[in-house]
């Protein structure tokens, strides 16, 4: 792999290689999506049958996420050990049993090789080597664990179990955002133009907030000096950034001139997309987390929304956005989660620019692979916790954490 | 029976005609650029909808665009304008024949295909959405207004982002 040029111990200038060099994504492959870490592969509300399986993507591979008939969800490479044919061809569906269609071996839910046609042959002639064990060609498992509904599945024996993978602070807000039952109200993908970690960096990146997304500062719904913090779990692997509601007293900044289109006569003509309620004690109305390595939760006012981006080689990435509400929601909240629904997606008011910059950076960065970028928002450290969300410490997090399973 | 049935079929095509023109107009009013006009294509209370065919087949509620009435699409016309960052782009809608599914009174509905390409900037077109609009429009007094468009992409994965509406 072409050298990295990391200065030690020091996450604050991120060289534009990675963003586009194939031997960096290969070894991304291998120690990142098939090493020590965990993977979202859906949540377990949409698998509520015995049999039902959807595919989910880890890094490159196909992977199998199937309910066994015990009520458990088993994860297992979507490759046929035969051939390597694609086992499932659909993305979801139900099935009593695992069959690649190219041969017809059969596999069962636990990903166990249960038969091979033609096995013993057609009247005594042919069949498989007699040497050939079918024991020891089950399709490839992942090690899988549901918390809070949200199922991860790894290629690693050794990682430690989720709990403890986030840490207690990471915990608390899964807890506090998914900790009752949910459901799915919609769920979207849009391809995006960039390599996969230019979006990871933008979920973490608390700095671009009201300054990229400047739907929030023309309708003057929000600021950067709402009360907040931004955190990262030991050793900054994940992060969670949030603000509550609180008087507002900095408007200083953001009258000055560099701020773009502020203006007192705009008003939104339906504010009513925007009604909310307190949904929760503690009076967060965002919370932004990321969980290692290409996953995120948010809460956004009511709109509460799991996120996914998945490399598509070392320019490309695809990224889903699940839309989620609470089973217990009225009619009245629920309908006020769909609208408020506007500002999240493909299409979303506040998210729309995140999937565009990713492409611009892309652009931008390319033919400078021998540069680097600057993270020096907040100083050099990736410190546990700052009140100030001017701060580029969890995109640092996420650069050390990238570095130490690349690193293996 | 025969007349009856001869005069559904001159009602409807007279009807087809006027909602062909309909959708052309609107189309062009969107390819034109000419998007300040787009929601007086609807009625007041008109809804307005982007999803997708496995977000429609399983009855999910939430949409890429969802407008209630008139002034949130008014809104997202302005935010477009004024507040989203986005490279400059346009469409070309080419809009099928539509098919009548139900009549009742003066309320239509209706399903018709259509392809939308994109042209960013310099970069070449590109087909952008391939879907069918699910409509139910209103005669008022001689004027048809969408009470409902719902625009159902066949695919569920959009490339970078959508703002304009289609």
């Amino acid at each position: 792999m072409a050298p990295l040029y990391f200065k030690p111990n020091d996450f604050s200038e991120i060289p534009y290689a990675v963003y586009s060099d194939e031997e960096i994504y290969q070894h991304e492959q291998k120690y990142l999506f098939q090493g020590k870490a965990w993977h979202f592969l859906g949540l377990d509300i949409e698998l509520p049958n015995h049999g039902d399986y959807k595919t989910m993507p880890v890094g490159d591979t196909s992977v199998i996420v199937v309910r066994n008939k015990n009520g458990e969800l088993n994860a297992m490479v979507n490759r046929c050990a035969h051939r390597g044919n694609l086992v499932c061809v659909e993305d979801h569906g139900n099935l009593d049993c695992l069959t690649c269609v190219y041969h017809n071996w059969t596999y069962d839910l636990e990903g166990k090789l249960a038969t091979i046609a033609f096995e013993k042959g057609i009247q005594g002639q042919g069949g498989m080597a007699e040497d050939f064990d079918k024991s020891c060609h089950a399709l490839q498992r992942l090690k899988v664990e549901v918390y809070c509904g949200l199922v991860f599945g790894s290629f690693s024996e050794e990682i430690p179990s989720l709990p403890e993978y986030f840490g207690p602070e990471m915990c608390k807000n899964i807890q506090r955002v998914l900790g009752r039952d949910m459901e799915i109200l919609g769920r979207f993908q849009h391809g995006l133009d960039g390599n996969w970690k230019l979006y990871m960096e933008n979920v973490r990146d608390t700095y671009h907030a009201t300054l990229l997304h400047s739907f929030m500062t023309t309708f003057r719904l929000n600021r950067l000096s709402m009360k907040g913090a931004v955190e990262v779990s030991e050793g900054g692997l994940h992060h969670l950034t949030y603000s509550i509601r609180s008087q507002d007293n900095d408007q200083g900044q953001y009258n000055a001139k560099e701020i773009r289109a502020q203006n007192d006569e705009i008003f939104l003509k339906a504010p009513e997309l925007l009604e909310s309620w307190q949904e929760f004690d503690c009076g967060t109305t965002l919370a932004i987390q990321s969980l290692f390595p290409n996953f995120s939760i948010q809460q956004l006012s009511n709109v509460i929304t799991l996120r996914l981006i998945v490399p598509k080689g070392p320019l490309k990435s695809e990224l889903t956005w699940w839309v989620l509400g609470a089973v217990e929601d009225t009619s009245e909240q629920r309908a006020m989660r769909i609208r408020q629904s506007n500002l999240v997606g493909p299409g979303g008011y506040i998210a729309m620019e995140d999937g565009a910059v990713v492409g611009w950076v892309r652009r931008g960065v390319a033919g400078a692979e021998g540069k680097k970028s600057v993270l020096a928002m907040g100083g050099r450290d990736i410190e546990r916790i700052s009140e100030s969300r001017c701060n580029e410490l969890a995109v640092r997090g996420f650069w050390k954490g990238w570095h130490g399973l690349m690193e293996n | 029976m025969e007349n009856n049935s001869t005069a559904s079929i001159d009602t409807d095509a007279n009807l087809l005609q006027k909602i062909d023109t309909l959708n052309r107009h609107y189309g062009n009013t969107i390819d034109e650029d000419q998007l300040e006009e787009w929601p007086t294509f609807f009625t007041d209370d008109g809804r307005y909808m982007v999803t997708t065919r496995q977000n429609h087949e399983a009855g999910m509620p939430v949409g890429l665009i969802l407008c209630e009435n008139r002034a949130m699409m008014e809104d997202r016309i302005s935010a477009l304008r004024i507040a989203n960052l986005f490279e400059p782009h346009t469409y070309r809608h080419l809009i099928d024949a539509p098919v009548i599914k139900e009549k009742s009174g003066n309320e239509y509905s209706l399903q018709t295909s259509l392809v939308c390409f994109r042209t960013v900037q310099a970069s070449g077109p590109e087909i952008f959405c391939t879907g069918k609009y699910l409509d139910r429009i209103i005669d008022d007094g001689g004027i048809l207004r969408f009470k409902e468009r719902i625009v159902v992409c066949d695919s569920e994965r959009i490339d970078t982002l959508i703002v304009i509406p289609i």
